[in-house]
């Protein structure tokens, strides 16, 4: 299995995510410049965390045009899959290829914790490594994650089983508690915690290796969609 | 347009404008009879006032930076460049330099605070390395009044403004609160990097020809003279220095960072120099390079990069405006260099050349618009050796040490635990990224923040400190005691302090008592950084710490970095299980004058500073180090404001556990801040092993216990109080204060 990371100027945990992908979990994994527009060689692309564009104007506006997030909705369309973390979130909401948005926390500040979680969907591609209702813990950083969607949207999401993570002690003000969730077809994940960050015991959890473990373990596989 | 403001060098001269700037009349007349041999012009006087500000100069302090000790092994690079360098073996090395931006900050806190952090980070990948690790150390006024509410939460919003969005983790540093800072916040920005030995730049411009490039951000009017400005004295009526004041951009800064290391990894070959565009921009960093190089320079400033018209050669060599370097490449290499700047899509011009000689000359739409010696500019500045006069508060001191009345033992530790400088720092460092690029094993809020080096069984530990109180009572001791505890707070993390970093923040050195308060703090540190084997590889002056006439308190801001060979020795303070054996290294004496406690019952502190051995603290340091060595440490933790029983209740707070302990002390010596002392914890089989080898520095005191009670029994009372609820206290009081 092949991982593109895509590289926007201001991201700055793609090599955080490709350290995790290939030291920690030995998988082959490339930095792909925002310029890319063909994504057709890779498995999987995950959007990596960052200041995109120094978010400007909105978290993830200005990248959602970038060449490469082209290339994102043509492969999200062929069904590979594709993960979005932080600022890789926002840009998925931004691109239309996840519903919602992330707003401004309602603290008003950026905040960086170790948040607890609670695995609402384990059917998942990215999550079958967990049981349903673990809690586990990982990091967020943040200043825009507080996930706002419509009532209709939510009745949505909750009758389609793609809320995947809540938080505990929610953090930011997300609406219903969400932490990340996924498209109808279950092929794009997006998420504020950052998995990439827990995944040595040395950095204090590994509770995110199950997100990458699950997309080894799966790929090519079928995983049902509850 | 407006038509070109400029006087002639003669109406300079007759109107004594450059008193504006900073040049006294002495420094103009040096510079017109000796230096240049006739009248400056405009732009001249303009650059030598940049050039010959404290804050480029170091005309004041120079005298007293001699006694400074930079020697050592381990040094690879003292001061004189962008930062120190240090070997940590394996052909690697740590960079690292302070630097202040407290004038800046309480005129524009956002900015102030974010340009500070931008600016240090240049320094960093300006020679070479990859920066790593942020710290920043605070100074604010009492956080009761709106104003320093104000301050405090937008200086750490653009703290972390900046740094969050450069992907830089903040993994550190120091906030503390009292009056005296209170018109005179101190903002000190710490920037840690990594690198190759073999990928060492050096900020200079040699070899006839070779170009000059400018790359980053355009220059605009922004932040214009800021080096005089900040070198100048505060006070009401100078509130509307706001334009001096420049505007960061971290987006830009992340962008031009990863270019700059591209360059310096992939074209070494045709790199000559790269210097970071600071205090005094464009000149100050040309005017360095080619001094530094022995070289002559001539610059188009037609060419620079502009962001606004009809600008002039003043106002661009002395703009400093954020996100600029300067270069220097081998002639014929130029668009190797441009390429890769195109590709962050940033701008890359070449502006001016090396030149035979030594004079630096500046052209304006064809026209010499300066023509001076270069290192006139960079290295001729005047040097003042300052009259120093031991100052009346010291002279006056009580000799009696104050005793504190302590009527109820728990109620005052509730009250100490919800002291502004003592309580939790959290809600402050939680707005600041400490996890981004995945190495960092100890968090904010600790001792030291602990950095993995990736690849390596290396670490490495990072902290500022100073108490400034300290050194208001004695400059001298106090200096030893900012080194002592910076060292100490490396030890407790399981590093060897390797070098320090510094921020001499302090008043007028005009005035002989303020001039005695630097040198003698200067002579503190330096003996202290001999025997902790730290020397001093980098740092930064800022002079004129005033407001309406009174100065802070002198705070030299000790950053210091320590090497932890493996990566179990890591060692944090929390206690780690129920059942462990709690011991303090050190003795306690009943030394309060300058301490928290005296500040808490008093107001304010006064009196003679207690005694300080500093061959005591470096034994205590040594032995520690040594028990952490040998695996016998669960826990450690450094004791120093708000004394013993601060540092147990922090202890507990970590994960939660309690304490069981007695002692023959009486409960008032639990909040003596002597110092040279440690809260340690043992598991059971290793206590043997760890009383033998601490006889008979250590005293046992009793047990962690699985119990939410901090209970300890002293000489004559008890302190008794559930863990949780101190913990809510102390994470709940700088919340509350600051809303």
């Amino acid at each position: 299995m092949i991982f593109a990371v895509p590289v926007f100027p201001g991201s700055n945990c793609d090599h955080d995510m490709v350290n995790a992908l290939r030291d920690v979990l030995h998988a082959q994994a490339e930095l792909v410049p925002a310029t890319t527009s063909d994504l057709s060689t890779y498995d999987a692309v995950i959007l990596p965390g960052g200041f995109s564009y120094g978010d400007y104007l909105r978290s993830g506006a200005i990248a959602r045009f970038a060449p490469v997030m082209t290339a994102v909705q043509a492969f999200a369309a062929a069904g590979k899959p594709v993960m979005g973390i932080c600022n890789g979130f926002q840009i998925l909401t931004e691109a239309g290829l996840l519903p919602g948005a992330l707003q401004a926390n309602r603290s008003a500040k950026f905040i960086c914790q170790t948040s607890e979680l609670i695995v609402r969907n384990t059917q998942t591609q990215f999550t079958t490594t967990y049981t349903e209702n673990q809690h586990i813990q990982l990091p967020i950083a943040h200043g825009e994650g507080n996930y706002y969607c419509d009532a209709a949207t939510l009745a949505e999401l909750q009758a389609h089983h793609q809320i995947v993570f809540e938080y505990a002690d929610n953090p930011n003000g997300s609406v219903a508690n969400i932490a990340g969730i996924i498209n109808r077809a279950g092929n794009v994940l997006g998420m504020m915690p950052h998995p990439e960050r827990a995944v040595e015991a040395i950095l204090g959890s590994i509770d995110g290796l199950g997100l990458f473990n699950s997309l080894l373990t799966n790929q090519g596989q079928e995983v049902t969609h509850a | 347009m407006l038509k070109n403001p400029e006087l002639s060098p003669e109406a300079l001269r007759d109107t004594q404008a450059y008193r504006d700037w900073g040049l006294t009349d002495a420094e103009y007349q040096l510079l017109t009879d000796e230096v240049l041999g006739r009248l400056p012009n405009y732009t001249e006087a303009g650059l030598f006032s940049g050039m010959w500000s404290e804050h480029c100069s170091y005309k004041n302090s120079k005298p007293v930076l001699k006694k400074f000790w930079t020697q050592g092994e381990q040094v690879l690079e003292g001061p004189g460049e962008g930062a120190g360098i240090i070997d940590i073996g394996d052909g690697q090395a740590v960079v690292f330099k302070a630097e202040s931006h407290n004038h800046p900050s309480a005129v524009e806190p956002y900015e102030g605070a974010a340009t500070g952090v931008g600016g240090i980070i240049r320094d960093i990948f300006s020679m070479g390395a990859r920066p790593i690790a942020l710290l920043d150390s605070l100074r604010f006024g009492e956080p009761d009044d709106t104003h320093t509410k104000y301050l405090i939460s937008q200086v750490v919003a653009g703290i972390g403004g900046y740094g969050n969005c450069i992907g830089i983790p903040t993994i550190g540093g120091d906030t503390v609160f009292d009056a005296s800072y209170q018109k005179n916040p101190l903002v000190n920005a710490m920037c840690v990097g990594i690198l190759d030995q073999a990928d060492i730049q050096k900020g200079q411009a040699t070899g006839i020809g070779n170009s000059v490039i400018y790359v980053g951000a355009k220059t605009g009017r922004d932040g214009i003279n800021g080096a005089s400005f900040a070198s100048a004295e505060f006070n009401d009526a100078k509130a509307s220095q706001r334009s001096a004041v420049q505007v960061g951009d971290p987006f830009m800064e992340k962008l031009l960072m990863e270019a700059c290391l591209e360059v310096i990894r992939d074209h070494r070959d045709v790199l000559i120099g790269i210097q970071d565009m600071g205090a005094a921009g464009l000149v100050s960093s040309s005017a360095e390079m080619a001094s530094k190089a022995g070289s002559g320079l001539e610059l188009n400033l037609d060419l620079v990069p502009q962001r606004e018209s009809g600008m002039t050669p003043f106002e661009l060599m002395l703009s400093e405006s954020q996100e600029r370097m300067l270069l220097c490449v081998k002639a014929g290499a130029e668009d190797e260099i441009y390429a890769v700047f195109e590709k962050y899509g940033l701008d890359a011009v070449t502006i001016g050349k090396v030149t035979a000689g030594h004079q630096y000359q500046l052209f304006h739409h064809q026209e010499l618009v300066a023509d001076v010696p270069v290192d006139a500019l960079a290295t001729k500045a005047p040097v003042y050796q300052r009259e120093k006069k031991r100052p009346t508060r010291l002279n006056k001191q009580s000799h009696h040490q104050f005793m504190p009345r302590l009527v109820d033992a728990t109620g005052t530790l509730k009250k100490m635990l919800q002291q502004p400088t003592i309580a939790s720092k959290k809600a402050i460092f939680e707005t600041y990224d400490s996890q981004v690029q995945t190495n960092t094993v100890v968090k904010p809020g600790s001792d030291a923040g602990v950095i993995r080096i990736r690849h390596t069984d290396k670490a490495l530990a990072v902290t500022t400190d100073v108490n400034g109180r300290y050194l208001y009572l004695n400059p001298r001791v106090g200096g030893e005691i900012a080194v002592a505890e910076a060292a100490r707070n490396i030890v407790a993390s399981g590093g060897l302090p390797l070098g320090i970093t510094d921020c001499l923040n302090y008043g007028n050195p005009e005035k002989p008592e303020q001039f005695y308060d630097l040198d003698e703090s200067a002579q503190g540190i330096a003996r202290a950084c001999q025997l902790f084997n730290t020397p001093v590889i980098s740092g930064n002056v800022s002079l004129n710490n005033e407001s309406n006439g009174e100065a802070i308190y002198p705070t030299p801001m000790i950053g210091m970095v320590g090497l932890i060979k493996h990566q179990r020795d890591i060692t944090t303070q929390d206690f780690k299980h129920a059942g462990d054996a709690v011991y303090v290294l050190g003795n306690t004496g009943a030394d309060f004058n300058g301490s928290e406690i005296q500040k808490m019952l008093t107001g304010k502190i006064s009196g003679e500073l207690f005694d300080f051995d500093l061959v005591t603290e470096n034994q205590n340091q040594r032995l520690l180090l040594r028990a952490i060595q040998k695996g016998l440490v669960a826990s450690a933790h450094d004791v120093s404001e708000g004394g013993l029983i601060t540092t147990i209740a922090e202890s507990c707070f970590g994960q939660g556990f309690g304490v069981k302990l007695t002692s023959d002390l009486p409960s008032m010596n639990f909040f003596a801040e002597t110092q040279s002392r440690f809260v340690i914890s043992v598991t059971p089989d290793k206590q043997a092993a760890f009383a033998n080898l601490m006889e008979p520095y250590a005293t046992y005191l009793g047990t962690t216990t699985a119990d939410d009670r901090l209970f300890i029994q002293t000489a004559d009372q008890a302190f008794d109080i559930k863990v949780s609820f101190a913990q809510r206290l102390w994470e709940g009081a700088l919340p509350c204060l600051l809303k």
